[in-house]
């Protein structure tokens, strides 16, 4: 493994452009709601910076963050950062199979001990280790192996920053979330799912540039991507706040771009960047496409109800509960009833005349 | 990972809902059978006709103060009304609660801009604290006061304020102001049947049976 | 629990009913009740709120007809119904209440308060919270006939006096009349004037009519002491005469209480609809008005001002007759500020004038119809209830007021057209 190349020289050495790389890094400070003037801070440090080796553990994933991450388009250079570092193992990118792609992870372990990046994605079975094995090894084995030595941990998804869909009820697997397992050192939660790539690589970018982590929110999120509520940065809220909802996908308000509220969007608890940067080189974003928010890059969003079910709704089938609750009500209240019946009667019953000699209090 | 304030706001349109309701109902309807079935006698002696009064009515006019009442306890009435009129529109006709609604009972209708329920809501908390503060200061009201009334009326403005912070992004986190706005109207629905708060059912007993009681004697009450 | 108190407590959950529940499910605490009370708004003391005066009975029902109540009993935390509590609360439930229903008129949830002390003092007095007052007066209507122990006698002496007087007779004891006619012992004792008017207005409306021997007394101390067994005994006295003599109506005569005992408890005390009416004799003057019977002349241009007593009006309905008889002979009637069913209490009914421990309260509470009086300006006060005309009496002595109080049925005789007859000239 050659670490020594820094990245400038790798970039020159591939033809990449000054004007491009600017243009990169300034992107990047944008994304990171940095001055432009840090831009040149960005290309100074990146310059100097050496290629790192990053080892990319897939667990019960569905390689839709892979997927998310080779669509980076925008602007190209987010591809080639991924050639800027050292990527020396990745089930579905790297070359080698079997077990010659397992040396190559332990011979990076050991060679950038310390100082390698760890990212998973995907979540990490407990519930029996055999639902998710990779040469043998179980999941939890390979995470906290790999993360003993890992400068840092990079939770890419929301699989692997929250759990994710697997974990969503009733988590057949028992899937928990990376940080969750890996205490002693800092996870860097990038979730989303997928979440969007230039999010992904911006996070890759900061760790290069500044070598430490970015701001993180309660929930290990890079404040500069998570900082915003999807509803806070969306271009409906006017009408969310003029009280004008599409009522279907195909009526007069889903034309005109109303509020997609009553249709189930979670823009409102959910905290991405999509809002801003979207997706497919800026084209859009779900809500722009006329699809309310999902929360994909919230905890147990997939427990949030259905998609298409208010945020305000209550999300259990209340029919069976309030026919039971106005049941056992009537039951009680039979019960009762019988009770304050027989009290009356008995009282009726016990009642002594009162005559006039009852009125002195006497004895 | 620690519970987080999703976790908390699944809990709470879930479970937590449903819980809510199901006590709500269980109790109300509890209620109201030890309520009615203490019974009422006959009453042999013959009402008047023509009476002005009659039990519907005064469910609709004991809304309405009785000429220079008002002027005795202008917080209690003024108070009064605008944290009951300001509850009922922001219960009923801001758009997510009206989507609750129509989870449970499946119907809907129009709401209101939100500014609208926002300015609203600011009355509405205003004269909450109002009629609290009247409650410390006028001596019957402090007399007649217990435990009861402080819980109710915090249980009243708890909604209130958190869905306010809510809507405002303020104090705390979105999702955890939802899920603690949410949660609080549970606390409400759950204290329903067994505090003051039932009146917003049993009033309408109440003024019937009142109503009643006075039309049969010829009298509008 | 002691022997009175079991009684008590007993007579508490026999009242229990669904409006008393709906009542105490609704409060609010919001005290509006207090600001309606004469004995509140006079004394300034927070305890004569209305709803404060029914906490005994509020205990009883929530711990013996909720759910949560029994719950609450059962580890110890329901506050409890004791001796001392119900000792505690006879001044309030008796002193400073004359079931006048204006609390009813006003609490925004719909209590019926007033409704609710009637019921509380099933259980005072069946447990000997009673005060002596109304105990004496019980016993006396129970033993002699009449709660200021007149008899029969003094009765004869009267209708002596008034056939004297007037050279007509007054009936006794007639079977098959239109109208039997009673009278309160106030009448009897302090107002002779009422039967003379009386006798003289069905003499020229031809009205047949007839008082009775043995049911002559219409007030009714069980009704303001609360004990429904003496009530009852006392009521069917009347009842039983009404229908010996097969009587069309009974006229109950000007006192409020007396009205509501007959015509509207009664019934209820008996289990049963009479078999003849019950009228207020306001309803009766006016209805002999309606058909012509009744004729005035002339018109005082004194002006003057009508006190509505409150179980004639709010707690019985007769708001309007009293204002077209009053017309028939005054020119210059002023209307106090609040009037007809929102009238204030003289606070001296329910009992409290009968209740020698009351009389500083109701003399205090007395302020507010003396505030009403005043703003009207007038001199002449009109009533058309005996004990409220006790009560306005002592209250405008005590006050240093020269106010003149009249009973109604008296101003309406007094201006009697003599010249014609009865146009349809019934016999007597
Ligand atoms: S579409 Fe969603 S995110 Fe946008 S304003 Fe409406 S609720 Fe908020
Ligand atoms: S009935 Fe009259 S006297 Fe009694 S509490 Fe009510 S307002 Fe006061
Ligand atoms: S007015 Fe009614 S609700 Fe208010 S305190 Fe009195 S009884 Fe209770």
């Amino acid at each position: 493994m050659n670490t020594v190349e820094t990245l400038g020289e790798i970039l020159r050495r591939r033809g990449v452009s000054r004007r491009g790389f600017m243009k990169y890094c300034a992107t990047t400070a944008s994304l990171m709601a940095l001055p432009p003037a840090m831009a040149e801070t960005i290309a100074a440090r990146l310059e100097k910076a050496s290629r790192p080796s990053v080892i990319w553990l897939s667990f019960q994933e569905c390689t839709g963050c892979t997927e998310s991450m080779t669509r980076s388009h925008t602007p190209t250079l987010e591809g080639l950062i991924l050639e800027t570092v050292s990527l020396d193992y990745h089930h579905t990118l790297q070359a080698a199979s079997g077990e010659g792609a397992e040396q190559a992870r332990e011979q990076a372990m050991t060679a950038n001990a310390g100082k390698y990046l760890l990212v998973v994605d995907g979540s990490i079975p407990m519930g029996d280790p055999g639902y998710s094995t990779i040469a043998g090894m179980s999941n939890v084995d390979m995470l906290l192996d790999a993360a003993k030595n890992a400068a840092a941990v990079i939770a890419v998804g929301s699989c692997a920053a929250f759990g994710g869909i697997p974990k969503a009820a009733p988590n057949p697997t028992g899937a928990v979330a990376v940080s969750s397992l890996v205490k002693d050192k800092p996870v860097i939660n990038v979730p989303g799912c997928p979440p969007i790539p230039v999010v992904i690589t911006g996070v890759l970018a900061h760790f290069l540039t500044f070598g430490g982590l970015p701001e993180l929110d309660h929930l290990g999120r890079p404040r500069v991507f998570y900082g915003e509520s999807i509803h806070d940065r969306c271009y409906r809220r006017p009408f969310y706040d003029r009280g004008l909802f599409a009522e279907t996908f195909d009526d007069e308000g889903a034309r005109k771009g109303w509020c997609l509220f009553k249709l189930g969007c979670k823009g409102p608890v959910t905290y991405n960047a999509c809002a801003t940067t979207k997706w497919n080189q800026g084209t859009s974003f779900p809500i722009q496409s006329g699809h309310g928010c999902i929360g994909c890059s919230e905890p147990d969003f997939w427990d949030l109800g259905g998609f298409y079910q208010a945020l305000s709704m209550p999300t259990q089938k209340l029919g069976k509960v309030a026919g039971a609750a106005i049941a056992g009500g009537t039951i009680a209240g039979i019960a009762m009833a019988a009770h304050n019946r027989s009290m009356k009667a008995s009282a009726k019953q016990s009642h002594e005349r009162v005559s006039t000699d009852e009125l002195e209090k006497g004895e | 990972m620690n519970a987080t304030a999703m976790d908390l706001l699944i809990w709470a349109r879930g479970t937590g809902f449903s819980l809510a309701l199901a006590i709500a109902l269980f109790g109300l309807t509890l209620r109201v059978f030890e309520i009615l079935s203490l019974g009422r006698k006959h009453d042999f002696a013959p009402a008047r006709e023509d009476s002005p009064g009659s039990g519907l009515r005064t469910v609709f006019s004991r809304s309405l103060p009785l000429p220079g009442m008002a002027q005795k306890s202008p917080i209690t009435y003024f108070g009064g009304y605008v944290f009951h009129v300001g509850l009922l529109l922001v219960i009923v006709f801001f758009v997510p609660h009206i989507e609750a609604i129509r989870a449970v009972i499946g119907l809907s209708w129009p709401g209101l801009p939100t500014a609208v329920i926002d300015m609203v809501s600011v009355a509405t908390l205003l004269a909450l604290v109002a009629v609290l503060f009247d409650r410390r200061r006028n001596k019957v009201k402090r007399m007649l006061s217990g435990f009861g009334d402080y819980f109710a009326w915090g249980i009243t403005f708890l909604p209130m304020v958190t869905g306010y912070l809510a809507f405002h992004h303020l104090v705390l986190d979105y999702t955890l102001m939802l899920a603690i706005h949410i949660l609080s109207v549970e606390l409400l629905l759950i204290a329903l049947p067994f505090t003051k708060l039932t009146h917003v059912v049993t009033l309408f007993l109440a003024r019937w049976y009142n109503g009643d009681w006075f039309g049969r004697r010829g009298i509008a009450s | 629990m002691s022997a009175n108190l079991q009684r008590g407590y007993n007579a508490l959950k026999e009242v229990l009913d669904a409006p008393i529940a709906s009542y105490f499910s609704s409060c609010v605490h919001c005290g509006l009740c207090a600001e309606a009370c004469m004995f509140y708004t006079e004394s300034g003391n927070p305890k004569y709120t209305p709803i404060h005066k029914l906490e005994p009975l509020r205990r009883v029902w929530f711990q013996e007809a909720t759910l949560a109540g029994k719950l609450m009993r059962l580890v110890g935390l329901a506050k409890p119904v004791t001796d001392e509590l119900l000792a505690e609360w006879s001044p309030l439930v008796y002193d400073s209440c004359s079931l006048c229903g204006r609390c009813s008129m006003v609490c925004p949830v719909g209590n019926d308060i007033a409704y609710m002390v009637r019921k509380l003092r099933e259980g005072m007095a069946a447990s000997g919270n009673a005060p002596e007052g109304l105990v004496g007066a019980s016993k006396r209507t129970v033993a002699i006939g009449s709660p200021m122990g007149v008899k029969w006698p003094a009765v004869q002496a009267q209708i002596r006096h008034v056939q004297k007087d007037t050279g007509l007779t007054v009936p006794v004891d007639q079977a098959g009349v239109e109208y039997l006619v009673l009278m309160s012992s106030m009448e009897i004792m302090n107002y002779p004037e009422y039967l003379a008017a009386l006798t003289r207005i069905f003499h020229k409306a031809g009205a047949s009519w007839t008082l009775a021997s043995d049911a002559f007394e219409a007030t009714n101390s069980g009704i303001q002491i609360g004990a429904s067994d003496i009530a009852r005994e006392i009521v069917m006295r009347i009842v039983n005469a009404a229908e010996r003599l097969q009587v069309g109506t009974v006229v109950s005569p000007e006192c409020g209480h007396a009205f509501t005992a007959i015509r509207w408890e009664g019934p209820n005390l008996a289990g049963r609809t009479f078999g003849f009416k019950v009228k207020h004799i306001l309803e009766v003057l006016d209805e002999l008005r309606r058909s012509g019977r009744l004729r005035t002349k002339g018109n005082k241009s004194i002006p003057m001002t009508y006190h509505d007593p409150c179980q004639i009006a709010r707690r019985g309905g007769v708001v309007d007759q009293p204002r077209t008889l009053l017309q028939m002979v005054a020119s210059d009637v002023k209307e106090m500020d609040e009037h007809g069913a929102m009238n204030w209490c003289c606070g001296g009914g329910g009992g409290v004038s009968a209740n020698e421990r009351a009389e500083p309260l109701k003399l205090k509470a007395f302020a507010r119809k003396k505030a009403q009086i005043e703003q009207t300006g007038v001199k002449t006060l009109v009533t058309a209830c005996a004990n409220c005309r006790i009560t306005l009496e002592e209250g405008l002595e005590h006050y240093g007021m020269n106010i003149t109080v009249l009973g109604l049925t008296e101003l309406i005789a007094e201006s009697l057209d003599d010249e014609t007859t009865s146009a349809d000239g019934g016999a007597a």
